[in-house]
């Protein structure tokens, strides 16, 4: 018998997972094989923007879980990834010791300029590795348990519950903005040196970066397909289709929800976390709800409810966006609008929907 | 309590002497003085009702009499403002949400068919299986050559078998009531609460259908609410008939097919 992770992959998701391990397993290579002058070798920015693409994949999938599978159209899934990175933010200041402004090698140097004499207490064990890869998953993780927990159990559906997840990330917004919250406030956390005591700037640091981030994305997207695949993924879109109906066949409705919202929540703390030391900052404007909503576009625009569409649409926008952004600064939000209605009217099923129809009728 | 309910429908479903569900003292349904009101209309007015252990009852009564809402309550869906609602006698379902009233053993097939599109013929019946219903059960849920032997058996029965991996969205109205047949014969019910089951249906799924619910006469309590009077006097053991909420009469449908308020309030405009 197949490992489960292998098993039930269709020509899609095949060629997925072998384009995603080429590029996760090549890159780097290449990189380190080739001379600086080579096509072949990416330079220290095109790797960033690539993993940063790779940790954008990595959360429109697990939004693709909670939307397009459990059908909760959450507003909110940025805050996840924010709270990810700033776990990551934290482990990573506490890196720069005594080499801050100050000089101080306990404190940060925000907390220094704000003369606190000692570390608050929910900063200490980050600048252990173990502990804060440990609560990369379980911050966003508890956050959606407790929030989920109240809010499923109350039976919040639809758009009451997706204005809430909105107003959550909104929340939290205002709150890291604020000084006194001890996150750096309005400019975050950045300025960082070493990441287990290599040198975030190094090309080894950016090459290990593109990788895991790769392989984050390649053993989520396994992980989640074995979900879907499983009797619980079935629960799921039976519970997104007919939530009344599932409840009287025994299956207690809101704990398959928090499953997956938690699943989801820690699966986008780990894309954040990923995501700052190869953007070299952390600040409040994750958390914005704009942030949130660009994940939901990511998802539509490459076709929910398939898992590699998710993948697909994320890389496809943010590609749009880098390449745009540079020629027309100004039209970009226009034409990210523009794109989510016209996919919304004329290709429901996003991006693969369409090539799968095109496919099909082909082959016919 | 949960727990014990779980234990309780995990034991074969006709045994008739279970830890929690015991109806060694008469009823296995006991709905007495419920009332249902909905913005001061009274859905439900003091009703009362007792179903005897294998027996297949008809409910009839013109829209509005509240049958509906009787499955309802029944079922977790809607609470009533006053009255109790006992399964055995010792199962208080006015305490109990509609998953644990499901795996205590109460299923119910829907007057709309409620099948799951998305899924296959084979998948929707193997949703509906008696089993642990946890999450973390589901992900690692594999079936037991039993349970697959079981559903092959079902998609037999209700003569889906060859549309076992079919989308469950394309088959014709009369499939899909079958299909919630099928899915309610899944999950080993102690009582079945059958809501109109062969609307939709051609005269020959209607016999079949009705051969099916005689099958399982006996073996298994069985509520059927249907408008179809050929079709109850097919099936019909007793009949119980519902007017503003309330029971009016009950008995057999020769009985009730006499009983001049009957005839006033319901068949006096059928027949």
């Amino acid at each position: 018998m197949k490992h489960f992770l292998f098993a039930h992959h269709d020509n899609f998701s095949r060629t997925l997972v072998i384009a995603l391990a080429t590029l996760t397993i090549g890159i780097p290579l290449l990189t380190l094989l080739t001379p600086a002058e080579s096509v072949f070798h990416c330079s220290a920015y095109t790797l960033s923007l690539l993993g940063k693409y790779l940790t954008f994949a990595l959360v429109s999938l697990s939004l693709d879980l909670v939307w397009g599978y459990c059908g909760i159209l959450a507003l909110g899934h940025g805050a996840f990834f924010a709270l990810g990175g700033y776990v990551m933010g934290m482990y990573l200041m506490r890196q720069i010791g005594s080499r801050g402004v100050y000089g101080n090698p306990e404190l940060p140097d925000f907390m220094v300029f704000l003369n606190w004499q000692e570390l608050p207490w929910y900063w200490l064990g980050v600048n252990h590795f173990g502990v804060m890869l440990l609560l990369v998953g379980l911050v966003p993780g508890l956050l959606a348990l407790v929030f989920g927990g109240l809010a499923f159990r109350s039976r919040v559906t639809g758009v009451y519950l997706s204005i809430i997840t909105q107003a959550l990330t909104y929340a939290l917004l205002l709150a890291f903005f604020r000084n006194e919250m001890g996150f750096g406030g309005n400019n975050g956390l950045t300025d960082f040196k070493e990441i287990l005591g290599f040198n975030c700037q190094s090309e080894a640091v950016r090459l290990g970066l593109f990788f895991l981030s790769g392989l984050a994305l390649l053993g989520s997207y396994l992980l989640c397909h074995a979900v879907v695949q499983s009797k619980l993924g079935r629960v799921v879109m039976a519970i997104r289709d007919q939530e009344a109906r599932v409840r009287f066949l025994g299956y207690r409705v809101e704990l398959y929800k928090l499953w997956i919202f938690v699943f989801a929540a820690i699966l986008a703390g780990i894309a954040g976390a990923l995501y700052v030391p190869q953007v070299g900052i952390i600040n409040p404007s994750e958390f914005s709800p704009l942030n949130s909503l660009e994940i939901v576009i990511w998802v539509a625009i490459g076709g929910r409810g398939t898992l590699y569409g998710a993948i697909i649409g994320a890389m496809l926008v943010n590609y749009g966006k880098t390449v745009l952004t540079g020629l027309l600064p100004e039209a970009w939000l226009y034409i990210l609008g523009s794109l989510f209605v016209l996919v919304t009217l004329l290709l429901p099923q996003g991006l693969v929907g369409w090539l799968r129809s095109y496919t099909k009728e082909r082959s016919v | 309590m949960n727990r014990q309910l779980t234990q309780a429908s995990s034991a074969s479903p006709l045994a008739t002497h279970e830890p929690m569900l015991d109806t060694r003292h008469g009823p296995i349904l006991y709905l007495e003085d419920v009332s249902v009101s909905f913005d001061g209309f009274k859905a439900l007015n003091q009703l009362s009702l007792y179903i005897t252990t294998g027996e297949l009852r008809c409910l009839i009564g013109p829209n509005g009499a509240g049958k509906t809402t009787l499955m309802d309550v029944i079922t977790g869906k809607t609470r009533p403002d006053s009255g109790a609602v006992f399964f055995g006698q010792r199962i208080d379902l006015l305490k109990l949400d509609e998953p644990a009233i499901a795996q205590a053993g109460i299923c119910r097939k829907f007057q709309k068919p409620s099948v799951f599109e998305a899924l296959t013929v084979f998948e929707n019946l193997e949703l509906a299986l008696h089993t642990n219903k946890n999450p973390w059960h589901s992900l690692f849920f594999r079936l037991t050559p039993q349970q697959r032997e079981r559903i092959d058996e079902v998609l037999t029965t209700i003569g889906l078998r060859k549309h076992s991996q079919h989308f469950a969205g394309i088959l014709s109205h009369g499939q899909k009531q079958w299909l919630e047949i099928g899915m309610l014969l899944m999950q080993e019910p102690k009582v079945m609460l059958v809501d109109e089951p062969i609307a939709g249906m051609t005269q020959q799924e209607i016999e079949r259908t009705a051969e099916l619910l005689l099958s399982l006469q006996g073996q298994q309590t069985i509520v059927v609410v249907e408008h179809d009077m050929a079709f109850i006097r097919t099936i019909a053991d007793k009949v119980t008939v519902l007017h503003e909420g309330a029971v009016l009469t009950e008995g057999t449908m020769d009985e009730i097919h006499k009983d001049p308020r009957v005839i006033q309030v319901y068949l006096g405009a059928a027949c």
